[in-house]
């Protein structure tokens, strides 16, 4: 065990938030504290650190349960404005997933499909306390006779909404270039020929896994701040390789751990979630998400101090090597750097691109850090922490994330 | 048939010539006047419907350029839905003119109609779909 000079317990800082006395601020403003007072000195005086995100995050989706009709039906299958949901599930429960494009959906035969309407665009459109279209089929059974419903639903009529995101809040991401003879449309935005931009996707210093790189304080039972509502870490996300390469500040060199988050739609809000179409890809879910890191000891300060400068992203031609899963990185460079306006890529000037709002990403982190001076948001516990060693072995494409 | 407004700027040199007579005569273009201003020795001003068969058009405003008349062509122009756009950047990467550019350090995103050459690039590129096509009902009012 450790022996730190700071020792705080989740119990003692839950109850400053309480009487309203916790010092938070967010994870850019702890980087100017922690460089002036020292790493003891922060975490004497400063209780949580707030962190944010907003990105289109792929693997998310709601499971809805549109409550029962008369006569009742067993739904086998299901649209929401004629996006098909998941309704292999008991009777009135479905699961619509963010990157589902609508049925009658051109996709890529008009390349680039624009892909229109889709999951995303249905959760936003529910949390924005819009009608939707439902249809449900089945086959009829005796129990449940019903062979078919069609009806106008709002969020507010559904019995239960629980946004329940698979793979969310990526530690670190590729950035992406092209250096073939064409432009190319993916899910990193278009890429023009000739490594003509460079398009990355996180909040740099703000995002929530680089202020906690080792998982210390995140973990199962995680309180967070999920689409404008509250919400938690419910497992490791989907592809959670924690053991990638580190610099010696402990960051991930690649895309890393994930985190599996859950949380009631019903109070979450259009802001937050918002439906998204990704030219020549397909649609998908750009989620606000914000963690609060407690310093329970100066090693945290030391964490939460990471700038960009110290963060380093992987170039990764999309042109060829995604694709073809070769693995192969360019280079790295520095979020610093990215958020620049350029980098250098083989000695040629390359303008770099963000599809993460960082303006909203700052506005989740103060959203959080508000709500938790308010005494109106607790820290919850981790039962359990998230695995820092891979459970198994890493696939020979581990390099190729998506 | 093909229609767009147009605002057609004439140079000192060719404000003289009969130039919408040749559009007419040699591309059977059909025109509709909603503005013009023509001082002499100076610069003239036309804001205009251009009326005709595609190709017939394509080759029309190809002869007003090569006559040296300035033609931006303004039946639609792109505007910013404020509510839609989460300030992400990716427009940033295919916007042609510099209309659309990250405004550092604060990392967001702005958009200068007065840069915009209404391309429609951003319009499909936009994630949240924030970048519209409207009437530019300016042209009309000029």
């Amino acid at each position: 065990m450790a022996h730190y000079q700071v020792n705080k317990t989740y119990q003692e800082i839950n109850e400053k938030i309480k009487q309203g006395k916790a010092v938070v601020v967010t994870a850019e403003e702890i980087i100017g504290i922690v460089r002036e007072k020292g790493e003891v000195e922060a975490a004497r005086t400063v209780d949580v650190v707030t962190t944010g995100t907003f990105s289109p995050m792929c693997s998310s989706g709601a499971f809805l349960n549109f409550g029962h009709t008369r006569p009742p039906i067993k739904a086998a299958r299901v649209w929401l404005n004629n996006v098909p949901a998941y309704a292999g599930l008991a009777a009135v429960d479905v699961y619509i997933g963010a990157t589902e494009p609508a049925a009658d959906d051109p996709l890529n035969k008009v390349y680039p499909g624009e892909f229109k309407y889709g999951g995303g665009h249905v959760i936003q459109d529910l949390v924005a306390g819009k009608p939707v279209h439902l249809v449900a089929e089945a086959y009829g059974t005796d129990c449940y006779p019903n062979k078919r419903v069609e009806k106008e639903i709002t969020l507010k009529q559904m019995v239960n909404a629980i946004l329940c995101n698979p793979r969310n809040c990526y530690q670190n991401y590729n950035v992406a270039v092209n250096l073939s003879n064409r432009i190319i449309y993916t899910y990193m935005g278009p890429l023009k020929p000739r490594a003509a931009n460079a398009n990355y996707c996180t909040s740099g210093a703000l995002s929530p896994l680089f202020n906690d790189p080792y998982y210390r304080t995140i973990g199962i039972g995680t309180r967070i701040f999920l689409g404008g509502g509250v919400g938690y870490v419910c497992f490791p996300g989907t592809q959670h390789h924690p053991g990638k390469p580190r610099n010696e500040h402990g960051i991930p060199l690649s895309p890393a751990g994930t985190l599996m988050v859950i949380g009631d739609l019903k109070q979450m809000s259009p802001r937050h979630l918002v439906g998204v179409s990704l030219l020549g890809y397909g649609c998908s879910l750009t989620v606000g998400l914000g963690i609060p890191i407690p310093l329970l000891n100066e090693e945290m300060a030391h964490f939460c101090a990471v700038s960009d400068e110290e963060l380093l992203a992987p170039i990764v031609d999309y042109g060829t090597d995604y694709p073809q899963a070769t693995g192969r990185v360019l280079g790295h460079v520095s979020y610093a750097q990215l958020k620049s306006g350029s980098i250098t890529l083989n000695g040629k000037e390359v303008a770099t691109v963000p599809l993460s709002s960082l303006v909203r990403a700052r506005e989740v982190a103060q959203t959080l850090k508000e709500w938790i001076m308010a005494g109106r948001f607790l820290l919850g516990e981790p039962v359990e922490l998230l695995p820092t060693a891979e459970e198994t072995p890493l696939a020979p494409t581990y390099a190729r994330e998506s | 048939m093909h229609a767009e407004m147009l605002i057609l700027r004439f140079s000192k040199e060719v404000v003289d010539k009969p130039i919408i007579y040749r559009l007419v005569k040699d591309f059977d273009l059909e025109f509709n006047l909603l503005k013009a201003t023509i001082t002499p020795r100076k610069e003239g001003l036309i804001v205009m419907e251009l009326k005709g068969h595609p190709k017939n058009f394509r080759r029309g405003i190809k002869y007003l350029k090569e006559a040296g008349v300035k033609v931006q062509r303004v039946a639609h122009e792109v505007r910013r839905n404020e509510e839609r756009c989460y300030q992400c950047g990716t427009c940033t990467a295919i916007c042609p003119s510099g209309a659309l550019y990250v405004e550092r350090p604060e990392m967001s995103v702005v958009f200068d109609a007065a840069k915009c050459s209404a391309c429609e690039m951003c319009c499909v590129v936009c994630p949240a779909r924030a970048m519209e096509v409207r009437l530019n009902q300016k042209a009309l009012e000029r």
